[in-house]
């Protein structure tokens, strides 16, 4: 991470805002006292020390897919449905941030649930532009997880522990030459759920593609995310969790912190560090260390949040 | 007259092995019938109802070539050559794909003259052009 001190202001362009992304390997801590995030590269022993609230988040499971770079992505996700059960402070619950079929196929979907279902966690969904592929363009996701609470494409918010969640749906009516996408009825909705909330109310936004730009010749943000971002500018303590982009990248402005998660299916290259966005084939021996998971924890009164990545390597 | 027709004979069977329903290779036995007809009558003034294929292929979130001139009548098949499914959608929707998954096709015949633009409807910053002449 460089750090330029002549740049006081919010206005970061594209490479500084790329400087200041943390490749991380095995995972970060995030530690968030009087609105200052401090980072560090953590290990196993760190988490375990992590006491309190804590949420799991698992993203792009691509159920269906077969291709080189991952000939069995249900293999994968039951790795990663097994490091969940092995974790030895058990998650209030578990997010999961889209694409949880590759082609949004009835049976890919039924075969992600069998799986998930083994995590033994309340789990909170989004879907990726995977999961609305049916031809009812979202039909098939909603009517497995759409509930009484979900507004339109399968949007909502709920509270868990004095923390305030919104799941986005980004991956709709998409427009030609765009990015991900959230549409003028969904932000009204937003600002409603926001309204007469204290600023204080920690809030953690998911959604499936980034909610700020990380790379958009590569598609990788959302053309309204910054009309989100600032609904939720307000608010002291604010983490923006996303997936789509196959890697971890994080970014802090201001009061927000933003935070890609892995895949548990194929790993994609870093931006423009291949031709396309495409999977990125790796050695079968090594996948695992390309694919994980993300639990975030609060610790109540002082207000610190953890964000803190595990690959499915060596269960 | 026998050079006329063959080479349209021979584009017509190159296709009728691409496609693969029995169905499809009926109607190119007709079109096959319409193009021996037409290279017969070469004075009519009307278009040839298939003026060919073009193809586009999609590799690395691309459409190759981006910006696809052709004659009316023209058929553009898109195939998608990456690991990752992709759409064809126009701008303003008057032709839509299915999900094309990895070696899927789609083909569309263009009619009218006039300027397209189409996208991935998965991944929209991918963008591609079809000029009908």
């Amino acid at each position: 991470m460089t750090k330029n001190n002549d740049n006081d202001g919010p206005v970061v362009d594209r490479r500084q805002a790329l400087e200041c992304m943390i490749w991380a390997g095995t995972g970060v801590l995030w530690t968030m006292s009087g609105g200052v995030p401090v980072s560090s590269l953590i290990t196993d022993a760190n988490a375990a020390e992590t006491k309190g609230f804590s949420f799991l988040q698992m993203s792009d499971s691509h159920v269906g897919f077969s291709k080189p770079a991952n000939p069995d992505a249900l293999a994968t996700l039951n790795d990663a449905v097994e490091k969940v059960k092995s974790l030895s402070t058990k998650p209030a619950f578990m997010i999961h941030t889209g694409d949880i079929t590759h082609l949004s196929k009835d049976k890919e979907f039924d075969d992600a649930a069998q799986v998930l279902k083994g995590t033994g966690l309340q789990s909170f969904y989004v879907p990726g532009e995977h999961d609305v592929i049916d031809e009812g363009v979202g039909k098939a996701y909603l009517g497995r997880y759409g509930t009484k609470d979900t507004k339109g494409a399968g949007w909502y918010s709920f509270d868990q522990n004095g923390v305030h969640f919104i799941g986005l749906v980004n991956v709709m009516n998409l427009k030609a030459g765009g990015l991900g996408y959230l549409g003028d009825e969904q932000l009204t909705w937003l600002a409603t759920d926001l309204a007469g909330k204290a600023a204080s109310t920690p809030i953690v936004v998911f959604a499936h593609v980034p909610l700020w730009t990380v790379y958009p010749e590569w598609g990788w943000g959302t053309d309204d995310g910054a009309k989100a971002l600032t609904l939720l500018k307000p608010f002291g303590s604010v983490t923006v969790l996303n997936g789509h982009i196959h890697q971890i990248v994080q970014k802090v402005e201001g009061n927000m912190t933003f935070h890609t998660a892995r895949s548990t299916a194929f790993p994609q290259p870093e931006p423009g560090k291949a031709p396309s966005p495409g999977p990125m084939k790796v050695p079968a021996e090594d996948l695992r260390k390309f694919l994980g998971l993300t639990s975030v924890s609060f610790v109540q009164g002082d207000q610190p949040l953890a964000i803190i990545d595990q690959t499915l390597a060596a269960l | 007259m026998r050079n006329d027709v063959k080479p349209a004979l021979r584009k017509a069977a190159g296709r009728v092995g691409q496609w693969r329903r029995p169905g499809m290779q009926a109607a190119l036995a007709g079109a096959v019938l319409a193009v021996i007809t037409l290279a017969a009558r070469a004075g009519d003034a009307k278009a040839p109802a298939d003026a060919g294929v073009a193809e586009v292929h999609i590799d690395n979130f691309a459409f190759t070539p981006a910006e696809l001139s052709i004659a009316k009548g023209t058929t553009v098949k898109w195939i998608n050559r990456d690991d990752i499914p992709h759409t064809v959608v126009e701008k303003g929707i008057t032709f839509k794909s299915k999900t094309m998954d990895t070696d899927e096709t789609f083909t569309h015949t263009f009619d009218t003259a006039g300027e397209l633009t189409y996208f991935c409807s998965l991944h929209p910053h991918m963008t591609g052009k079809i000029i009908v002449k």
